[in-house]
């Protein structure tokens, strides 16, 4: 019991600072992209939220931010992209077009990013006001704190099929 | 002022000229798909013309609309434009459904190479003697040609998709979506 204790406040401590130090990856393709870079302004200041910092690689990333409309041809690379992204990380859908195809109902356009890769925030807007992301933002830092980030929650079960596997 | 290319078009190529006609300034002639080639090489090396621009090339598909007709189903037009005389003319020809095929003006106007792949990508109309003829906007998976009429609104043709019980619960999730902001109680945490 001891143990448990102690690694449940190490995990809180860990998700505390996770939450304050997110690594973006932008993966900007349309529009929205506008209102993204107001978002790093001195007026909005992403910085104060420990988010500041793009990183364009994947690899280096741990939030990635789909910003803007999602066509059937570029998917593939949306999905590659993701799965370079080290676990655990989240990800945040950026207006209508990437959280639901917005007004794009055609052949061209994914219905939403979540046909392709799970999502953990989504923003709606076209575009988004900087005040919804920064909101989004702390949506996803609460969601960080208490595990509940879809990364996190996969990890999570795969750390029990382990501990069950090996205890069978 | 782009009368005097209609009148000159119509003088010279008097039977393959099917049909002109004018609207504040904007000229359009209908032509036999036959002489298109012909006509264009006239068009843009006639001195007193001088169309050397192809500002764009596409297609109509004409499959439900109304008092058409027996005319044929697609038409593919061009629109040209004079940089020297400024002079602009919009050049139509009739393609029907079962043989739609067109004579490639890539030789002409090296633009038209992408813009009638585009056109072929979209309507799927042909065009004789173009030396790539393969999509240009879509993938190479891609099966149909969406601009059709007949091509269904709702079909997707998705390179990659999650697992189907993934999007199951994305799209039940959809109908129920949490406030987040508490308006009644600002700087509270979020809901969840």
């Amino acid at each position: 019991m001891g143990l448990e204790f102690t690694t449940g406040r190490l995990a809180d401590a860990v998700n505390w600072a996770r939450k304050f130090s997110l690594f973006q990856y932008p993966f900007v393709t349309a529009c929205c992209a506008m209102e993204y870079m107001a978002l790093w302004g001195p007026r909005y200041d992403v910085a104060r939220f420990g988010a500041e910092f793009p990183r364009f690689s994947p690899r280096q990333a741990d939030m990635l931010m789909i910003v803007g409309t999602v066509s059937e041809r570029n998917a593939p690379v949306l999905k590659r992209i993701y799965e370079q992204i080290c676990e655990p990380k989240w990800v945040i859908a950026f207006g209508v077009c990437a959280s639901s195809g917005g007004f794009y109902q055609n052949y061209a356009v994914t219905p939403g990013i979540d046909h392709i890769i799970p999502v953990d925030v989504y923003i709606p807007g076209c575009p988004p006001r900087p005040e919804a992301v920064l909101d989004a933002l702390i949506l996803l830092q609460h969601k960080i704190q208490t595990g509940e980030g879809h990364s996190q929650r996969r990890i999570r079960l795969a750390q029990q099929q382990q501990a069950s596997g090996g205890a069978r | 002022m782009s009368q005097v290319a209609l009148e000159k078009l119509a003088a010279r190529f008097e039977a393959a000229v099917l049909e002109t006609h004018g609207f504040r300034g904007d000229e359009t002639a209908v032509v036999e798909a036959r002489a298109l080639r012909e006509i264009c090489l006239w068009l843009r090396d006639e001195p007193s013309l001088a169309f050397d621009m192809l500002c764009d090339a596409t297609a109509v598909d004409y499959l439900t609309y109304p008092g058409r007709g027996e005319k044929p189903r697609f038409e593919v037009v061009y629109h040209l434009y004079s940089t020297q005389h400024r002079l602009r003319l919009r050049l139509k020809v009739l393609v029907p459904e079962e043989l739609p095929e067109v004579d490639s003006l890539h030789e002409l106007w090296p633009i038209a190479n992408w813009l009638e792949r585009e056109i072929w990508d979209m309507y799927g109309i042909r065009f004789r003697g173009h030396p790539e003829l393969r999509r240009i906007l879509l993938y190479e998976e891609f099966v149909g040609h969406p601009l059709r009429k007949d091509y269904p609104k709702e079909k997707r043709q998705p390179l990659v998709r999650r697992p189907e019980p993934e999007i199951a619960e994305v799209l039940a999730r959809r109908g129920r979506a949490r406030p987040i902001l508490d308006l009644a109680n600002p700087g509270s945490p979020p809901k969840r």
